[in-house]
């Protein structure tokens, strides 16, 4: 293996920075939309048996409408900053809207060039997980959780 | 967080500079700092020993074994055998026919569960586990007591994860079928007192079967005083290669089990009607076995000797208690497990309150620390300690008191990341 060069070292400290942005440990510090909701429309559990995270997403939808949402559990600070970056981007949108969003989302995860970054907004932050594959999974956990119970809700039309 | 402790080299049983020389890989960098292996607990690393008798089997002496009526068959054939007797020797077996070779632990357990479980275990009967068991020793019971109807009891653990043995007489009573119990803790290191549990099981007419896959690598086993029935453990966590692992049993309940998988190798006399089963060990490999990689166990075997089991266990007490001292420096840090190094194998598991373990593991690894940060397969167990895993460094031949103050420095590092609340 050949020796890295201090621009090589220089890289991976920013690789860390970028993983570890401050708008993502503001999340992970700062948790938004921790509450439960007291009667939500539908609520979903979710787990990474890699890692023993674990999420709960209740969603409170009218007309159509992602009005409220809750996420809560125990995980890493990409799993809960995540999932509270989650809560932000989607209340007030619509399913369809949120259906978007997670297709962008995922499709960032995966390394896809073609993401409308604009439709993302702060969820860019997210994008230096992607040169740390193990950790992909901590952040979409919360996603997959919320589409799991936004198909639910639609009867898995969603 | 700068080590002002100085280490002292180990002066102690293994000449550990001159191991390292045997291992190609810990020569190598990551993220351009030097490896440090503290995941010992899930594999080790091997030796150029080991890593050349696979090269010179395939070169020099591949063939299938038992059947071929020519040299390198033979060769294979006598090479494969006594790597078998090396294991029985390794752990006082009294035979080697008593050692079955599996893929891994968790083969080895699956066959005792179907084969000898599905003959003795029924609807009436008791399968009694601890709470501290990797799931590859509760899945398989857990899957037994489903299918026949049986319960599964738990030995429940102390405040220092130990074994609650406190009212074991209430929890061992005369329809309790199996005792499965793991002789060292993966998870958080504890080193559990076999030899009075086999005794107890023993009296009760309880049958025991003990995973070693976290102890046979680190510390002399003697599976005859330890007196149990089934010991289970795998070769590449002890310097040998990835997919060999072996069932020791007592011979009686070999020659009473049934095969696990049926095939060639495993028959003695085969119509189409039928046949009759090889004698025991061969009756529970069916199929060409993994040669090569049991071969090189062999010499993995021949290394652990070389360097004496008892040295190995005193060398990794040595780093294991410089590494809790270490880290009970460190405010905030919680180490699982007993105190006292006796107690316990060459496992440290602990806790930052509010830094995940998977953080750590990625800022150390950075660092080019290696550590496992998980639920270590014991969820359950993680479940008890009210966590959803621990970061765990598990030392090893190769590890040096050096490396366990990389470890610390690398910690600090973590700490301070996470907790600078500036951007």
């Amino acid at each position: 293996m050949t020796r890295p060069n201090e621009d090589e070292y220089a890289r991976q400290e920013a690789e860390i920075d970028e993983l570890y942005r401050e708008v993502i440990l503001d999340h992970y510090r700062h948790p938004r939309n921790r509450a439960s909701i007291e009667s939500p429309t539908v609520s979903r559990q979710g787990y990474n048996p890699l890692c023993g995270d674990e999420i709960v997403v209740d969603l409170l939808v009218n007309g159509g409408v992602v009005e409220d949402v809750a996420v809560r559990g125990g995980g890493c600070s990409i799993s809960q900053s995540s999932a509270s970056m989650m809560s932000e981007a989607i209340v007030g949108r619509t399913v369809d809207e949120v259906e978007s969003l997670f297709g962008g989302f995922t499709a960032m995860m995966r390394g896809s060039d073609d993401v409308d970054l604009d439709l993302l907004g702060d969820l860019e932050a997210l994008m230096g997980v992607r040169k740390f594959p193990v950790r992909v999974k901590c952040a979409t956990l919360a996603w997959h959780t919320l589409r799991e119970a936004l198909q639910e809700l639609t009867g898995g039309k969603a | 967080m700068s080590s002002q402790n100085v280490s002292e080299k180990p002066t102690g049983p293994l000449d550990v500079g001159r191991i390292r020389e045997d291992f190609p890989i810990l020569g190598r960098r990551v993220y351009g700092k030097p490896l440090v292996y503290l995941d010992n607990a899930a594999t080790s690393q091997k030796p150029r020993q080991v890593i050349e008798a696979l090269v010179r089997y395939y070169e020099q002496h591949n063939a299938n074994i038992h059947r071929a009526i020519h040299c390198l068959g033979e060769e294979a054939t006598a090479a494969y055998e006594e790597a078998r007797a090396k294991v029985a020797r390794f752990i006082n077996a009294p035979s080697p026919e008593c050692i079955v070779f599996t893929r891994n632990t968790t083969e080895a357990i699956n066959l005792v569960a179907h084969t000898w479980g599905r003959a003795n275990v029924g609807p009436q009967a008791d399968i009694l586990l601890t709470q501290m068991e990797h799931h590859s020793n509760l899945i398989p019971w857990q899957r037994l007591a489903a299918e026949k109807g049986a319960s599964l009891r738990y030995i429940g653990l102390t405040n220092e994860q130990t074994l609650e043995l406190d009212g074991l007489d209430e929890l061992m009573h005369d329809r309790t079928r199996i005792l499965a119990v793991t002789h060292a803790s993966n998870a958080v290191g504890t080193i559990n007192p076999i030899g009075r549990l086999v005794k107890e099981a023993h009296r009760n007419g309880t049958t025991v079967l003990v995973d070693g896959a976290q102890s046979a690598p680190h510390m002399p086993v003697d599976v005859q005083a330890m007196d149990c029935d089934f010991f289970a453990f795998s070769a590449h966590k002890m310097l040998g290669p990835t997919g060999v692992g072996v069932l020791y049993a007592r011979r009686e309940l070999l020659d009473e089990m049934e095969p696990f998988l049926a095939g060639g190798e495993m028959i003695k006399r085969v119509t189409l009607e039928g046949a009759t089963w090889n004698d025991v060990p061969w009756k529970f490999e069916a199929g060409t076995p993994n040669i090569a990689d049991v071969i090189a166990f062999g010499v993995a075997i021949d290394y652990l000797t070389g360097l004496g089991m008892e040295n190995v266990r005193a060398h990794e007490m040595e780093i294991t208690d410089y590494a809790m001292r270490r880290l009970r420096q460190m405010e905030e840090v919680f180490i699982y497990g007993p105190p006292d190094v006796a107690d316990r194998g060459g496992v440290v598991s602990f806790n930052y309150p509010d830094l995940h373990p998977h953080d750590i593991g990625t800022i150390l690894d950075r660092e080019g620390v290696a550590i496992r940060a998980g639920h270590h397969c014991t969820q359950p167990l993680m479940r008890i300690l009210g966590v959803s895993g621990t970061a765990r460094a598990s030392f090893y031949v190769y590890n040096t008191l050096e490396e366990v103050d990389v470890l610390v420095e690398a910690l600090g590092k973590a700490r301070a990341f996470f907790s600078n609340d500036t951007p």
